[in-house]
Order: C-alpha cells, then structure tokens, then sequence
C-alpha cells in the first residue's frame, strides 16, 4: 500500500461505482430472495423484501411441479428442450464454422471471400425477414414444432457468427505453415486436424460461449415454430406468466427465472473473459 | 504432389476432383446452404410483401398497397414512434452510462474486475428473463412503488409500467439495465489503447484531469462511439422479447415496436403481406443504419491505408 491519504474524488470515485452496481445487482439479488420466500409472503409484501424462512420448496414446485397449460410438470422439460436444442446446435454450428473459417482463410478457393461477405451478411437481417421462409421449410420438411427444427435453424444461421469468428482468427496463422503441410503431402481433413485444431482452443471457447448462450436464450423462433411440451425455456417462462397471471405465484415464479437463467449465468461466471471477448470481437465486425 | 502447392491451385484433373470431394463438400455445402437461405429468405420476404397473400402464401400483384396498408395502420405509427423515443433515449443514456463507468474504471480502481463482471452480467441473461424481471421490480402493486408505499411514504408514485404516457420508458431502463455494460466493455478497451505518449504529452504541458479526458483522450474514442451507437440502434430497432416479457406491447398498444407488429400482423392476424412488408420496412430501418456506417468504415479505412 502506498503512504498516501485518499483524496476525496477517489472516495467519490468508488462511491459511484458501488452505488451502480448496487443497481446492477438489484434484480438478480430480487429474484434470488423470492425464489426464497413462500407466495402468500410475497403477496402480504411487496416482490422486494428478506425472505421469513428459506422456502427451498420453491425450487422443487418450479422445476417438476407447477401447471402451464394443461401439463404440470414444472420447468424441466423445457429445460430438457432448451439444453436439446442449444448443445447439438452450438456444437455443429461451431464445428462447420471452424471448418468453413478455415477454409475461406488459409485454403483460399475460387469465390472465398465473396461467400464469406454473402454468409457474414446474415449478422445483421433481422431475424422478421426469414420468419416466414423458415415456416414453410419447417412445414415442407415436417420438422414444425420439433426439436430438430430448432437444431436446423440455429445451426444455418449460427454458421454467419462461427465463420466471422473463425475466419478473423484464422487469418493470423501464417499461410507457410499450410503450404510446408501441403509440400509433406497433408490434405484438407489432415491440416485442420493436426495443425489448425491444436491452435484453435481460444477462438472455440469464445465461439462456443457465444453461441450457447445466444441460442439458449433465443425467444422468437422459440415461440414461433413450437408449441406446448416443444416449447424452450424462453417461451416456457412467458407462457407460465400467461398462466398464472390471475393466481400469481410469484415465489415459485422467481425460482423458475433463476433457473432458466442459471446456464448462461454459470457460464459467464466460469468463462467471462472468453464471453467479453465474443462480445467486442462481434462487435468489430 | 508438388502441384498442389501454390495456395490458388489451378484447374485440377478429374481424378483429382474425385479425390478432393469430401473437402468440397465439407466447404461449399453448409456455406452455400447459409448464403443460399440468406438470399432466397430475403427475396422470398420481399416477394411476398408484394402480394395478397394473407392466411396462405399466393401469387399475384398488389404494388405497394401492403406497404401503404401497414404505413397508414396506428400499430404501425405508434410503433415508428416509440421505436424514436426508444432508440434515442436507449442509445444516449446507455452510452453516456458506459462511458462514465468505463471512464471511472479507468482509474486504477481496486477491484475493477468483479465491478467489470457486475456490469457486464446482465447481457449473459436472455431478454425474456430482464423483461420478466423488470415487470415485477416496476409494476406499482408489487415493486419498488409497494415497497416505498409500505415503508410509509404513501403518495409516493412509480407507476409508468401501466401509464401509457411513461410505458415505453420501462423499456428504455431495463434496455439500459440490460447492455450499457457492452459500452463499457468496448469504452474501457478504447480508453486502455490510448496511446501512452500522448498522455505524458498532455501531462508534462501541465493538463489536469478533466483537460486531458476531454482534449486529449475522449477525441481518440470517437470511433468506438459510433460503433456502439450502430450496434445498440441495430438492437433498438430489432427489439421484440424484451417488450414482449415486460409489457407485451401494452398499456394497450402504448409500448408498440416495429417487431412486435410484424409478428402481429404474420402469425396473430394472418396477414402474411402486410407482415412482410412490415418486416421489409424494418430492414430498411436498419440499412438506414447500417449503409451509411459501412460507408464511413469504407472510407475510415482507405484513408488509414493512404496514411
């Protein structure tokens, strides 16, 4: 520590700071004390306010007890949905990515960068222009209302982030290395295998955050293509506010939230960096 | 194999194309099929927003009778101007807000990462989940107002969430609450990249504090404004699962937005034209953004190759 008094715009300094995340922490730490607190306490009060006793069985009603629609089987088939959806999509959307990214940086073919300008492209139309397209080859192919559907969409659309992702990481490996690789004799698979892949684990975490956490969090194509027990999470917790709007159980609903929100939360918390990185190097794009 | 070798290999033999197909494949197909869907959606929309469809997809030619049909529609007037009042007060204020925080995380702050991580979390969580939870914290009968009411200040009133004057600026503090911490994100990388000689500069020519952030520093962030000002107004005009969770459009139709009438119009009243019209007219929003800000990085960049 060094010797020196703390002038007063220091304090001021960290009074800003904490105050703001004072702010920032509100909601979270609203929704953790309710999913803590029985309904009725919660509608004695208001939703702001330490819980009387912990009511842990909250958390057991939200996840396999409480009714939306005709079903009550709490939260956790759309849970199963969400995860369903999200891991097989992150997985081969990232994959193809990486490939594709691969591709289009060191391999270099005819028409490479056009087709990465035309699928990078697909970062900024809006999600409304293909609503519509997207329900008639979910029809035509019989995937409305699956999981499958989900898969699908999300893998297609989720290629123009990987490949942005990828294809600016891959550019800074050096061609040398892929031309010494072809002179030996190593092919397309091989390369990617042995020397792309091994450098690759920074820029997977990265894409591999950013996509879990977007698809798990995805409301519109949620909504639209599926109903009922397909439903996500996303739609699952509006259809619930739906449900219980004339009896609220706002306790049980507070645990549902934090569950849903939990996989994304542990994430950011385990791999903010990598998270933040995604973030600004979207943004560069 | 040494005529593999250049990187922009020539026209290859027809055994060879045999061989290499499995790498064909594996590169063209899933970027063609994301290119393909990407343009053929697009026009396919487009197309659509020309015709009378309306439970079903039909051929034929209304010109811009859909267009005008959505233009001239109250949903879609009070949408335009909620998504100005929205987008402007929503893009200032988050801005502003990241700004000062990464300004004061600038300052060699103890702490800096779990405040950084503070203000950031929110963006980890979906707009369903923000939108739900802000519903509770404003609405006057459970919230911040019932909270006040029962410490004992009971004229106390904050309830914009069902006032259909001040609704749409529930939007605007859970958009804020939501992603000024993107802002403060990029801010901060842009505040940490400035050069460190042209601080010392500043300094030994006897620069105080407030001098030096708005002479010296602020200038060099300008960029980054505008990158953040893009990214947040591409948001603003795409904006539908906050609303949906947090007002669903209402008082009435007091917190409308151009997404929320395109779903509307597509899947509620099952007017397939008029929809895709309305979501053409988004895209046209958001070129209205975007073309201008690709032109300026045009320039932005031929200028620093010219340099």
């Amino acid at each position: 520590m060094r010797e020196r008094s703390v002038a007063p715009s220091r304090i001021l300094i960290y009074l800003i700071l904490s105050l703001v995340a004072a702010a920032w922490l509100a909601p979270l730490a609203v929704v953790v004390l309710n999913s803590l607190r029985t309904n009725e306490e919660i509608a004695q009060g208001s939703m702001i306010g330490w819980p009387q006793h912990l009511a842990w069985s909250n958390y057991a009603a939200a996840w396999s007890g409480f009714c939306v629609a005709e079903t009550c089987a709490g939260i956790r088939p759309y849970m199963l949905n969400s995860a369903l959806v999200t891991v097989p999509a992150t997985v081969f959307s990232t994959l193809l990515g990486a490939i594709a990214g691969y591709a289009v940086s060191l391999w270099r073919f005819r028409g490479d960068s056009w087709i990465y300008g035309i699928v990078t492209l697909g970062i900024f139309l809006p999600q409304q222009m293909r609503l519509l397209p997207w329900t008639i080859v979910l029809r035509d192919t019989g995937l409305m209302n699956t999981l499958t559907g989900l898969v699908l969409i999300h893998t297609i659309q989720g290629l123009s982030f990987t490949l942005l992702f990828c294809r600016n990481y891959y550019v800074a490996i050096p061609q040398e290395l892929i031309r010494a690789a072809r002179i030996d004799g190593a092919g397309f698979f091989r390369i990617f295998w042995r020397i792309i892949l091994p450098l690759s684990p920074p820029i997977l975490v990265v894409t591999v955050i950013w996509q879990f956490t977007h698809i798990w969090n995805e409301f519109l194509y949620g909504v639209t293509f599926t109903t009922g027990q397909q439903q996500p999470v996303t739609a699952a917790l509006i259809a619930l506010s739906a449900a219980v709007a004339d009896i609220p159980q706002h306790g049980v609903q507070s645990a549902a939230v934090m569950i849903a929100a939990l996989p994304t939360l542990l994430i950011y918390l385990i791999g903010g960096k990598y998270f933040v990185r995604g973030l600004t190097a979207g943004a560069v794009k | 194999m040494t005529i593999a070798v250049s990187t922009r290999p020539g026209r290859p033999a027809a055994s060879d194309w045999v061989r290499r197909l499995p790498e064909v494949l594996t590169i063209w197909v899933p970027l063609l099929l994301s290119a393909a869907h990407l343009i053929a959606f697009t026009l396919w929309t487009i197309w659509i927003s020309f015709t009378p469809s309306t439970l079903v997809p039909v051929s034929g030619w209304v010109g811009l009778r859909n267009y005008s049909a959505v233009a001239a529609s109250r949903n879609w007037q009070i949408a335009l101007d909620n998504l100005v009042l929205f987008g402007s007060a929503f893009v200032l204020l988050s801005l502003a807000t990241g700004l000062i925080l990464a300004i004061l995380l600038d300052q060699r702050i103890r702490g800096e990462n779990v405040l950084r991580s503070i203000f950031l979390y929110p963006l980890a969580v979906s707009f369903v989940v923000t939108g739900t939870v802000w519903s509770w914290l404003l609405n006057p009968g459970l919230g911040i107002q019932k909270l006040v009411h029962d410490l004992g200040w009971t004229s106390f009133r904050f309830d914009w969430l069902i006032d259909r004057d001040m609704a749409i600026w529930t939007i605007v503090i859970a958009a804020i609450w939501q992603s000024s911490g993107f802002a403060m994100a990029l801010f901060l990388a842009g505040l940490r990249s400035v050069d460190a000689d042209l601080i010392k500069a500043a300094q030994i020519d006897g620069a105080g504090a407030v001098r030096m952030y708005r002479r010296v520093i602020l200038p060099t962030l300008w960029p980054i404004t505008i990158t953040v000002i893009v990214i947040q107004l591409q948001f603003a005009i795409s904006t539908f699962d906050l609303v949906r969770a947090l007002t669903n459009g209402g008082p009435g139709i007091a917190t409308q937005l151009p997404a929320l009438v395109v779903y509307d119009l597509m899947f509620q009243r099952s007017l397939l034209g008029r929809g895709a019209a309305a979501a053409v007219l988004m895209l046209l929003l958001l070129l209205g953004v975007l073309l201008p800000y690709a032109a300026w990085r045009y320039v932005q960049r031929r200028r620093t190759i010219h340099a």
